[in-house]
């Protein structure tokens, strides 16, 4: 622990620590480009030039180790005019476009010429001019602007795992691109624009959009997938201009998947903006009062067991606990959160939960995953592991279909019954799994999602316990669920018996007559018969599509709503725009027409209906910041099908009715060479 | 947007080159087999008439294991590497400040009238490229030139135009210094330790 003084203000700081670090642990900002918390250190940037004592020459903070003794000093003549020489470089070829440039306002060199610039320039010469680069249809490039920090460069290879960005030529002929302007490969590559210190690699949606200063900023929680990830939305008037990571070490560090940040334009397109009933076989539009009567009229002659309802993947608890509680007023205790069929069972906690959490991937040293693909199920998951793969911390094998993770994983082949020579400890995994100090196995949805899953779940129980994965200190076993909505389901209690299937072959025998569909958009409809079908969401998508009544609700954007991630974290999103037309908050829509069918929810506001809500989940009425999760019993015990374990996804870009409203999302799947015709209706490809 | 490579079909080592190749993977631990990026690129270039080429760069990322964009980068990091077609005999004059005093100006000037060339162009016989290279490090010969990887110093531009003359006559040559000069002794032969 080197003690140095900054400033002439003592400091001690952790072994390994540079003299950056210690500075801003001194509470002294040090200007920096290159520099980055995340990344390995380049030190090519200079900007964090500070004065040594006993040292000639100014040095670069970023790349120096803090040692015992040592006299730093940030803020001297030298210091500054050392800085304001690398800034006046740096400007020698930078354009002075900040008027027409999307970075302006929150840009990193902008700023620092503020306090490190000179008012005029001494360069007579001609600039540079750099052609732009092709980066495929996110990545806006105007690389003449491009300072060379190669931070991008370093993420890409680093985080994302993708080799794909690099600096060709040399010197002043530098020039950052992609193997001949290729599309970066890869789900993260949004992240590359928050991390350009500069306008060089800005977002193309968001081109010449907005400005940043006139954008609201409301912070709310992602729903893409099953993290949570922590998010900005900017919304200028009624519109969500642009998505951005905030941070949270505990879920995505700062990072973001792709279809996090760029689907929000699905926001904008196929939108249900009033309710609709089916006349005479086609949808009609509705006033309230119309839609609502006509449900009155269906259920007075539904008998309470013929009623039932299927959560979607995007839904909010607060939603969930208001069908939930209606469908109880109606007599009903059939709501089923699994929509997509997967053999989960709420019985125990721990059975359904990311149990390690996901910054508890940086314990573990060995990883198991059984029909899980974290790249595409969990972009900013899959970079954590990556990461860790790659530094050597963790080994990382699998059962499933091979798919490039960007790291090494060891295949054990996609046949699901290596899960019982695994248990028998002959298995090459066993003996993995049995020389690690804290294993961990990842179950993903591939291997739920099939008729024998609850006996998988069984024997990655059994495995779970064979190889000590729940001890007190340790808890390896992991459920990564591709929906956000699908771990505060199960909280919930929202797991009928029987689950979807036996919801569909009722349906089907004519024995459900009235379905709830929260968002349910991955389900096939077909096979619900002749059932009468109340679709409440926010996007004409398949739900929509074969609904009987249309009640449109509110996309994430547009509610203050709950959110409990695979990991059990249980968070709050804040409403960041309203939601379109007639359309309302979800909520509100169950408690209007509790009321119509004589059975009033007993809560008014959003305070009340929490309230409610704790009662379901103790911890949120506790105020935890994760649910609690005790090891029990789940799964059963079964014969395990000699069926391979099949991808959970077939196309990252369309995984819910948003995205799949997106423009964006479209053309990323078109450019990343995802066929378009896996945008079909088959149930299963959420 | 013009490439940065230009293109040649397809590529791969002839057997003996292959051998070579592996045998320089060899000369590295295992696990390091990318330090051979540079000797097996410039084999490529050797194999491909002189210059290398995108089905070049690939092959060798490929039987390296490396990513594409680290090649390139190498490929184009280093001005050695010719990602162009060139001709049979390329000139690489130096222009750097040592030989650019001692009058590389006039020595580019000389081939610029014997060829009609300017800096990376090529006869349209194919058989000249004049390219222009900065510190050739034989700042003591200066001004200096490389043709076919062979040093011609102490140039002039009469001289020059005489070496070009000769290569054009399909002769080579003799390589070194122009003058009356051993390697690089002082001019008019020994001045000191001339005893003995």
């Amino acid at each position: 622990m080197p003690t140095l003084k900054i400033n002439g203000k003592e400091v001690t700081v952790e072994a390994g620590a540079t003299i950056l670090q210690a500075c801003e642990q001194a509470g002294f900002e040090i200007p920096r480009f290159c520099y980055h918390e995340r990344l390995s250190i380049a030190g090519n940037c200079r900007m964090c030039l500070v004065e040594m004592e006993r040292s000639p020459k100014p040095i670069a903070s970023c790349a120096m180790p803090a040692a015992d003794g040592m006299a730093i000093y940030t803020d001297t003549p030298g210091v500054k005019k050392a800085r304001e020489g690398v800034m006046e470089f740096l400007l020698i070829n930078h354009p002075l476009d900040c008027p027409i440039c999307d970075q302006g306002g929150e840009c990193d060199l902008q700023d620092q010429a503020l306090l490190y610039g000179r008012g005029k320039t001494r360069y007579q010469e001609n600039k540079r001019a750099v052609e732009e680069k092709h980066m495929g249809p996110l990545v806006k490039t105007v690389m003449t602007r491009c300072i060379h920090c190669t931070r991008c460069i370093r993420f890409a290879t680093e985080v994302a795992g993708v080799e794909d960005i690099g600096a060709l030529g040399r010197g002043e002929h530098m020039e950052v691109t992609t193997y001949l302007e290729k599309t970066i490969d890869s789900e993260l590559s949004g992240n590359v624009i928050d991390l350009c210190p500069v306008g060089a690699l800005t977002s193309k949606p968001y081109a010449f959009t907005a400005r940043s200063w006139e954008l609201k900023k409301t912070e709310s929680i992602d729903v893409m997938d099953a993290l949570g990830s922590a998010i900005r939305v900017d919304s200028r008037g009624n519109e969500v201009m642009r998505i951005l990571p905030r941070l949270n070490e505990e879920v995505n560090e700062e990072w973001i998947s792709d279809k996090t940040r760029f689907a929000c334009d699905g926001l904008k397109y196929r939108r249900l903006d009033r309710p609709y009933v089916r006349v005479r076989g086609k949808l009609k539009e509705a006033t309230w009062g119309q839609a609502f009567k006509a449900i009155a009229k269906k259920l007075k002659r539904a008998k309470p067991k013929e009623i039932a309802g299927i959560i979607g993947d995007l839904s909010d608890l607060e939603a969930m606990k208001a069908l939930k509680d209606l469908l109880a007023g109606l007599g009903s205790k059939r709501l089923e959160g699994r929509s997509d069929g997967a053999a989960l069972d709420p019985a125990s906690r721990s059975g359904f939960l990311f149990n390690s959490t996901i910054a508890g991937l940086e314990q573990a040293d060995y990883v198991l995953l059984v029909g899980t693909n974290p790249r595409e199920e969990a972009p900013v998951l899959n970079a954590r592991i990556g990461r860790l793969a790659r530094a050597g911390a963790l080994k990382v094998g699998r059962i499933g279909a091979v798919e490039d993770l960007t790291y090494k994983v060891e295949d054990f082949g996609d046949d699901p019954r290596t899960l019982e020579q695994i248990l028998t400890g002959k298995h090459a995994a066993a003996r993995a799994l049995k020389k690690a100090r804290k294993p961990l196995l990842i179950v993903g949805m591939g291997a739920l999602r099939r008729r024998d899953g609850s006996a998988i779940l069984y024997a990655a129980r059994a495995i779970a316990e064979k190889f000590k994965m729940n001890r007190m200190d340790w808890n390896g076993f992991n459920v990564l669920h591709s929906a956000a909505s699908r771990a505060g389901a199960l909280a919930l209690g929202l797991a009928a018996k029987g689950g979807m299937e036996a919801i569909t072959r009722d349906a089907k025998a004519g024995k459900l007559k009235v379905l709830f569909l929260h968002g349910a958009d991955e389900v096939d409809l077909e096979a619900l018969g002749k059932a009468y079908l109340i679709y409440i969401g926010h996007h004409g998508d398949r739900g929509a599509e074969g609904a009987d009544v249309i009640l449109p609700g509110a996309a994430y954007t547009e509610k203050d709503g709950t959110y409990i991630n695979t990991e059990g974290r249980i968070q709050q999103g804040f409403r960041a725009i309203f939601p379109p037309g007639d359309a309302r908050e979800d909520w509100t829509i169950f408690r209007a027409l509790s009321e119509v069918l004589g059975c009033t929810l007993p809560y008014d506001d959003l305070a009340g209906l929490r309230r409610a809500l704790g009662e379901d989940i103790p911890e949120i009425a506790a105020g935890e910041a994760m649910l609690r999760s005790q090891w029990g019993k789940f799964g059963k015990k079964g014969k395990i099908a000699a069926l391979k374990l099949k991808p959970s996804q077939t196309n990252f870009y369309f995984t819910n009715a948003i995205a799949r409203a997106s423009k964006t999302m479209a053309e990323c799947s078109e450019a990343r060479g995802f066929s378009a015709s896996t945008n079909k209706r088959t149930g299963t490809d959420g | 947007m013009s490439a940065v490579i230009g293109n040649s079909g397809e590529f791969a080592f002839t057997p003996a080159n292959e051998k070579w190749a592996r045998g320089q993977i060899k000369k590295y631990p295992r696990g390091r087999e990318q330090s051979a990026v540079m000797p097996l690129l410039t084999k490529a270039q050797e194999q491909n008439s002189g210059w290398l080429s995108q089905a070049g760069i690939e092959y060798v990322a490929e039987f390296l294991g490396m990513p594409m964009i680290r090649v390139l980068e190498v490929a184009t990091f280093y001005s050695m590497y010719n990602l162009r077609p060139v001709g049979k005999t390329v000139i690489e004059v130096c222009t750097t400040t040592p030989c650019w005093l001692r009058g590389s100006d006039q020595i580019t000037a000389a081939c610029r009238e014997e060829l009609g060339i300017g800096f990376g162009e090529t006869t349209a016989d194919g058989e000249f490229t004049l390219l222009e290279v900065e510190c050739a490090g034989a700042c003591v010969n200066a001004p200096v030139c490389a043709i076919r990887n062979k040093y011609y110093e102490d140039l002039s531009p009469e001289k020059m135009k005489a070496i070009i003359r000769s290569f054009k006559a399909g002769q080579t040559p003799k390589a070194g210094p122009q003058i009356d000069r051993q390697t690089s002794a002082p001019v008019g032969g020994l001045t000191t330790l001339v005893e003995g």
